[in-house]
């Protein structure tokens, strides 16, 4: 009776030892890295190939192409991710061909490639070209009608998503498009409780150039010798001469109070090294601009440099798969006087933990838009955000001739036709 | 969390006790109201029926209702901003008001004094970052803090020995050091510097010091203040003034260091570093990858005594050497060869003694280039390749040892190391003082100089003008006799109490 029970003690315990050495240790890489698991589980490396199927609507080449052709600056910049999202549906195995099959329509309008000379998308016919788009989709097929929009996604990459304004106070007064009200958002941005982030909409990071960075690469045993790095403006003196209006004051803030402390590479001065230094820093400040995401996030994670978000209420890409408490340091803007006495007084341990969850490739690569396409990239996390939203819920499919939307809201200057 | 339940077994044990006591003092107010006098009866009767009415009161709620009404009244006025406190009334309130969640995503998540930022609560639809013109926020003493500097060169430290843990070396060995020395002006230069380099290598070192001519305190003083775990020997002949005699000399000191390790199964990589040469940090880990014997290219600084009083001519710049000695490889990156060092152009102006002005050369293949794994000294270890003489029966025929090739049958298995051969990582010079000089016991000038004489250059100002010019005159004559005793001595502050320069040697 008793050499029964410890038979099974013994195998009982056999079975806890076997379970943590699968759980706890990725195999390929020891205990170099860790797994990540976010609110949505270990959902990094899902393949969304199968669980969704995405129509892509036929617009006349003036939406997409003519755009690129007028301007190829617009595969450069952060706000690409329109451009190659598109690119990758066209040849990905979820799209299919047959609208009637298809779980989520897909419209490719590129709204961000109206560039100024110095390369800064302008927003002001993005509203009309969005219209523009929508109109026809909804008089040439019929499955907008079908939902007024609630089973389509768009990607808005701008800098406050569908609002279409670059400053925030007028952003938040014209509000996100009246015809995107039922549509799923794609978008850069994010901040919690704002006008211009549409609830379940999803985040992405901003474009940065994949073989632009790994080209910077150093070889993993350069000692980290830099606490803390940051490279960007802190004074916008062109378009906030007064000062307090950029950055609601944080950057400034962080300039004033560490711009003699040793602890702080932080400048203006843009060097040439830029990619190799973040490898060389373990903290990257990433605070806020004139709005509250950078593509600094996205570089701090390539290169393994911990991110200080100093961001408040702001909404990270991919957030419930990605747990960014662990793998950030989030600063309220109010404590910004007091980074240096928060980042030193982090534990080591936590430190060292949070380098390992950067060190993960899976999470580099979820960060990146790489051309072709890489399992587990932001591409596949975006659809695997689309996919966790099926099935659609009976109640978005309206009755023939109900309408939900109001077709004539916003300004007047939206209604003309682009 | 806690808090909580700790209040609500404060609450159980209060709403326990809570109509004991009262029921005691209402009977007790009643009795004592009866027997006082009026006045005093109607405040302890006021005071009775608040206590009553609250005691009442913390029964139906089923907390201490006055505690909570206190902290309400008493605490400071800025309830909002501080968030501890803030959290504080949140556990208390435990049924009106909802809490907040935890301190959400939003803030940072490790224990300290800093106060969370203010969480948005769950019944605000509008956020509480606001559009529009912010402050600047400096802090007033806004400079850095010595205290949070230590501890960020503290996690600095952690995050580079982890990386090190990860990325390098695995399973370090530790290095034997082997040096050759002895007792002379230049020694402590030399030592010093090479005592600076050993104590920078990020594995265990152990310096082997063999000293020509016996163990001498100059030596021990050095060692003792090193900081490396060190082994003094000593070697029976003295250094030699020629400099051919010496090579021979150190390579004979060399042997008898390898012996020692033999005798004493010594385990680690075996570093011949002179005391002379320069070393750099690369080096140590690039001699981690050697599996039994390895040769790095060497930089040969063979510089003359004076400085070069003729330009170089183009041509006699193409037939100067490439000044590295080491290995050299084929297309296929095996050893093919060695580079070693072309001594024609020198020939002439070679020096002869140790102290001459003229360029010192090495011999063709400098010991320093090389690193054994001290298993081929033992007698017997494991896997002890066949290619390796026994030690034993190196120089037993006082043979001549020109380079640690001599330790081998076949040289072919040499490891080249530095990409083979391509990076240079120590650099090989011989500098020493004029044979006849001398320098005070130990750097240490004690008593002090016999003649005290000012500065050439800024006049004494309390000094008369005839001593100083005789003083001036006293110095140059000092200057060509090189220390030694003179019978004039103006200065005021001279002593005669001997001479204070020691004869060393």
């Amino acid at each position: 009776m008793g050499m029964e029970k410890g038979m099974w003690v013994f195998a009982l315990l056999l079975c806890c030892f076997v379970y943590d050495g699968i759980v706890a240790e990725d195999p390929e890489h020891g205990h170099r890295t860790e797994r990540i698991s976010g609110s949505a589980g270990d959902v990094l490396e899902d393949n969304p190939v199968g669980r969704l199927k995405v129509f892509v609507y036929e617009l006349p080449s003036k939406y997409n192409k003519k755009i690129i052709q007028k301007d190829s600056r617009c595969l450069n910049h952060m706000f690409a991710a329109e451009i190659f999202m598109h690119r990758f549906l066209l040849s990905s195995p979820v799209r299919t061909l047959n609208p009637e099959e298809a779980d989520w329509f897909y419209t490719p309008v590129y709204t961000t490639c109206d560039l100024t000379s110095a390369g800064l998308p302008l927003p002001f016919k993005s509203p009309r070209m969005m219209r523009s788009a929508i109109q026809l989709i909804a008089s040439k097929w019929p499955y907008w009608n079908r939902t007024e929009g609630a089973d389509h996604f768009f990607v808005v990459p701008h800098d406050f998503g569908a609002c279409f304004h670059y400053q925030e106070e007028k952003a938040i007064e014209r509000g996100i498009l009246p015809l995107l009200q039922r549509a799923t958002l794609v978008q850069t941005f994010g901040q919690r409780n704002h006008v211009c982030l549409k609830e379940d909409s999803i985040t992405i990071p901003p474009y940065a150039p994949p073989q632009k960075m790994h080209a910077h690469l150093v070889p993993p045993d350069t000692l980290r010798s830099i606490f803390v790095y940051f490279r960007g403006l802190f004074y916008d003196v062109d378009n906030d001469p007064e000062g307090g209006y950029y950055a609601r004051g944080a950057r400034a803030s962080v300039w004033e109070n560490f711009k003699d402390n040793p602890l702080f590479d932080i400048s203006t001065v843009h060097p040439t090294t830029y990619y190799e230094d973040m490898q060389r820093a373990i903290f990257c400040l990433c605070p806020l601009g004139w709005a509250p995401w950078s593509p600094r996030l996205v570089e701090a994670v390539v290169f393994g440099c911990i991110p200080v978000i100093i961001a408040d209420d702001i909404v990270l890409p991919f957030a419930d798969a990605i747990p960014w408490e662990d793998i950030g340091v989030f600063v309220a803007e109010v404590d910004v006087p007091n980074l240096d006495a928060i980042l030193t007084s982090i534990p080591p341990d936590v430190i060292l933990r949070k380098q390992r969850l950067l060190a993960n490739p899976s999470m580099k690569q979820a960060m990146l838009f790489p051309q072709p396409a890489k399992p587990g990239d932001a591409f596949h996390q975006i659809l695997n955000g689309l996919a966790r939203k099926l099935p659609h819920d009976k109640s978005l499919y309206l009755e023939p001739g109900q309408k939900v939307l109001n077709w004539t809201a916003g300004p007047v200057g939206d209604l003309k036709p682009w | 969390m806690k808090l909580s339940l700790l209040q609500t077994n404060n609450n159980r044990r209060g709403a326990g006790y809570r109509p004991a006591a009262a029921g005691a003092e209402v009977g007790g107010g009643g009795g004592g109201v009866g027997a006082e006098g009026s006045l005093k009866s109607s405040m302890s009767a006021f005071w009775l029926l608040l206590h009553g009415l609250c005691c009442v009161i913390s029964l139906v709620l089923g907390f201490r209702f006055s505690r909570l009404v206190f902290f309400l009244l008493f605490s400071p006025a800025n309830l909002h901003p501080s968030a501890p406190v803030f959290r504080a009334i949140a556990t208390r309130t435990t049924k009106t008001t909802t809490t907040t969640t935890t301190t959400a995503t939003l803030t940072v998540s490790f224990p300290s004094s800093h106060p969370p930022p203010v969480v948005s609560n769950a019944t605000a639809s509008q956020s509480h970052v606001v559009v529009g013109r912010h402050g600047i926020r400096i802090r007033p003493w806004p400079h850095p803090d010595p205290a949070e500097v230590l501890r960020a060169h503290r996690i600095i430290e952690r995050v580079q020995s982890e990386q090190r843990l990860l990325y390098g070396v695995q399973n370090p060995r530790p290095v034997l050091v082997v040096t050759p020395t002895y007792a002379r002006t230049f020694q402590a230069l030399h030592l010093t510097g090479l005592a600076h380099t050993l104590r920078l290598v990020p594995y265990p070192v152990t310096w082997i010091v063999v000293e020509a001519g016996g163990l001498s305190n100059e030596t021990a003083a050095l060692l003792s203040r090193s900081r490396v775990q060190f082994l003094h020997i000593p070697f029976v002949e003295s250094m030699p003034a020629e400099w051919s005699d010496r090579h021979l000399t150190e390579a004979r000191m060399r042997l008898r260091a390898l012996r020692v390790i033999r005798e004493r199964r010594m385990d680690g990589l075996v570093v011949f570093a002179d005391d002379s040469n320069m070393h750099s940090m690369e080096l140590f880990d690039e001699i981690q990858k050697v599996k039994w014997m390895g040769a790095a290219s060497v930089g040969i600084l063979a510089h003359s005594g004076k400085p070069n009083d003729r330009q170089l001519s183009e041509e006699e710049k193409q037939n100067f050497p490439v000044p590295v000695q080491g290995p050299a490889c084929n297309s296929s990156g095996q050893l093919a060869g060695w580079h070693t060092f072309n001594s024609l152009p020198y020939a002439e102006k070679s020096a002869t003694l140790v102290g001459d002005g003229a360029t010192v050369l090495p011999r063709k293949l400098e010991w320093a280039g090389f690193v054994l794994n001290s298993r081929l000294l033992w007698k017997e270890a494991e896997g002890k390749p066949e290619w390796v003489r026994d030690l034993d029966a190196v120089g037993e025929n006082g043979e001549e040892i020109e380079s640690p090739l001599v330790l081998l049958k076949d040289a072919s298995f040499v490891e080249p190391l530095g990409n083979c051969g391509k990076k240079v990582m120590l650099w090989w010079l011989r500098v020493e003082a004029r044979a006849d000089s001398k320098f005070p016991s130990g750097w240490i000038i004690d008593p002090p100089l016999e003649i005290i004489v000012p500065a050439k250059r800024t006049p004494w100002p309390d000094m008369p003008t005839d001593i100083q010019s005789e003083l001036e005159n006293t110095k140059q004559e000092h200057e060509e006799r090189r220390f030694s005793r003179t019978s004039r001595s103006r200065s005021r502050s001279s002593r005669r109490k001997g001479d204070t320069q020691r004869q060393d040697k």
